[in-house]
């Protein structure tokens, strides 16, 4: 894993961790402070796990963009075998800020595709901060179509911040590549599990987030605008982050009760970034639950039941 | 209605820099700066007579020149929005639509209607950018995705005239879900056979453009239409250069493969219905 990396809230937490591995020290050296050690232990577990389950919204927000937090590659080592990575749109490029390609999941063949973040800055440049440009997008359109042909279910990982605004993203229709992509998968006919695994930034997360079960990490958020831009327009002030993600209602428990997700993954205390692989392992045993029924279902189901759950995302009077 | 009841019209106020023109008196065109009466601007559906610089016209006098004896039937007029994420900033959401509700208009930011094109029956969606920004919330998307699924049921070509900031921030997740919605619905079209078009108009941005709005089987813009899909603004904050010349205007998106024709207003009535006619020839 790479270098630590902690919020401001996680520091109390850091602080006794400190403290721990300075008595350990002393400990080696042949103290017996077993029972102080035990005591601290007791108490870091119980301020992570009280800090944890009290984030605020805006806190929420920053843990599902902490460093360190498992990005699609990551799941993909954790979660699927002989996974062979496939390029490029065919037209123009092949994005970094989208990886995609064959793997097996508990031995089904499967289409696995999702958003790429990077850790160092060299990597975070290469993967564009996990914005995509159109050949994003539609590179991951091509591989659900070859999903479709060959009868292999997709899963799908999205953490964005969005959809990269750029000259030449426009110029290439950024606008036209997400659009397709909300027609197409509302129609592709092989089951399609989308996991939200941390930002769900708007369009461009929404681009590779139309399925037929939608699970969602507990600490990730997601929303039709950072709380940033949306500060930056409603209040004109872009530092407004915390009071806008208050308002956006941004995190799993906000959004299921709206009908938008159908499940929350449960992280490990103190956030996924703490345990990769038992995040990993949750996330495995849900998708390979929802696979199940899924599998079950014929093309034409699919893309009937799809349809209704995303036709009843409404609210109005009337 | 009592004559002392009448509806007032108030004084229209501006949408960004393309003021309407008020009517009788002279005025400087934007788009030439030569001296032209507002009258006669009016009369040719807000569109310059001198330089052909398109103004921003309301929905219903849009949808007066656009189709058969300037008359339809509407639906879902009566649909509103529901603050129910009691999304707050300076004002709350519920203030902001009580506000758009009290100037008398449209009750959210499209009218969708049905009515004919040179005898050819159609469902259009209009955008009614005066109310909030033209912002897509679940209204918005519900009021499409029903007149979509009429089209379908009645085997009736689609036209979404689009003019909007993008989703409405107040609705969060669900504005987003409207995107999706509404797409699935134009997938149902498309698989049926029956023909979309998406007729742009200053301004489109955002999720609506990154909706149906670029899925037309024909795109067709209004002439120096700003259309894209992140706002000039932001991008220029992020890649910190200056944009182009004529950047996310119709004429640059022609150029870039991104809509079929740039049609001026005058003349959108007769080209629409010689598309839709071509396209939906099965059905004359």
């Amino acid at each position: 894993m790479a270098a630590p990396f902690y919020l401001e809230f996680e520091k109390p937490i850091v602080e006794l961790e400190k403290k721990i591995e300075e008595l350990n020290a002393l400990a080696s050296s042949g103290l017996d402070i077993s029972a102080d050690v035990n005591a601290l232990e007791g108490r870091v577990e119980k301020m992570r796990a009280d800090i944890f389950s009290n984030l605020s919204r805006w806190q929420t927000a920053q843990v599902a963009r902490h460093i360190n937090r498992p990005f699609t590659l990551d799941y993909i080592n954790y979660m699927f075998t002989e996974f062979v990575e496939l390029h490029g749109d065919r037209n123009f490029g092949d994005d970094h800020a989208i990886v995609g390609g064959l793997a097996r999941f508990n031995d089904q063949p499967v289409m696995v595709i999702g958003h790429q973040k990077g850790r160092d800055t060299k990597e975070k440049v290469y993967r564009n901060f996990g914005m995509p440009n159109p050949e994003g997008y539609r590179k991951a359109l091509r591989l659900m179509q070859m999903a479709e042909q060959f009868k292999l279910p997709v899963i799908t990982f999205v953490d964005t911040p969005g959809a990269y605004p750029g000259i030449g993203a426009e110029e290439r229709g950024q606008a036209e590549a997400i659009a397709r992509n909300l027609r197409e998968m509302a129609s592709l006919r092989t089951p399609i599990i989308v996991c939200i695994t941390g930002e769900g930034g708007s369009g461009g997360a929404l681009a590779i987030a139309v399925g037929d079960k939608i699970l969602m990490l507990e600490h990730s958020v997601y929303a039709v605008i950072s709380p940033e831009g949306c500060a930056a327009i409603l209040w004109s002030d872009g530092t407004k982050g915390a009071q806008a993600a208050e308002a956006l209602k941004p995190t799993a428990k906000d959004i299921i009760k709206l009908g938008v997700i159908d499940e929350i993954i449960k992280e490990p205390v103190g956030g996924a970034h703490r345990d990769h692989e038992a995040t990993a392992m949750a996330m495995k045993e849900a998708i390979a639950r929802n696979l199940a029924e899924l599998n079950k279902l014929s093309g034409d189901e699919l893309v009937e039941s799809r349809y209704k759950k995303f036709r009843a995302m409404t609210r109005c009077a009337e | 209605m009592s004559w002392f009841t009448k509806e007032k019209t108030g004084v229209e106020k501006s949408d960004g820099n393309k003021v309407k023109v008020p009517e009788g008196m002279w005025i400087k065109c934007q788009g030439c700066s030569e001296t032209v009466l507002g009258k006669d601007v009016a009369a040719n559906l807000q569109v310059c007579p001198k330089c052909g610089y398109h103004y921003r016209i309301s929905a219903r006098k849009r949808l007066e020149a656009l189709l058969d004896g300037g008359t339809w039937q509407e639906f879902d007029a009566d649909v509103t929005s529901v603050d129910f994420l009691e999304f707050k900033d300076a004002k709350s959401y519920q203030d902001r639509i009580d506000v758009a509700l009290s100037k008398g208009g449209s009750k959210d930011a499209v009218i969708c209607v049905e009515g004919a094109i040179e005898e050819m029956p159609v469902q259009v969606s209009c955008f009614d950018f005066s109310f909030m920004g033209g912002s897509m919330g679940s209204v918005v998307g519900e009021k499409i995705t029903r007149s979509i699924e009429r089209g379908l049921e009645k085997n009736q070509p689609v036209i979404i005239i689009s003019a909007s900031g993008g989703a409405r921030m107040q609705e969060s997740i669900l504005s987003l879900m409207q995107m999706a919605k509404t797409s699935a619905a134009l997938a149902k079209l498309k698989q049926a056979g029956i023909p979309f078009v998406s007729l742009l108009t200053d301004p489109t941005t955002g999720g609506v453009t990154a909706s149906f709005a670029m899925l037309g089987d024909v795109n067709i813009a209004e002439p120096k239409a700003l259309i894209g899909f992140a706002g000039p603004r932001v991008i220029e904050q992020t890649i910190r250069q200056k944009l182009p010349e004529g950047f996310q205007r119709a004429e640059y998106l022609l150029d870039h493969g991104m809509i079929d024709a740039i049609i001026p207003r005058t003349e959108m009535r007769p080209k629409l219905a010689s598309i839709l006619k071509m396209l939906h020839h099965s059905a004359a």
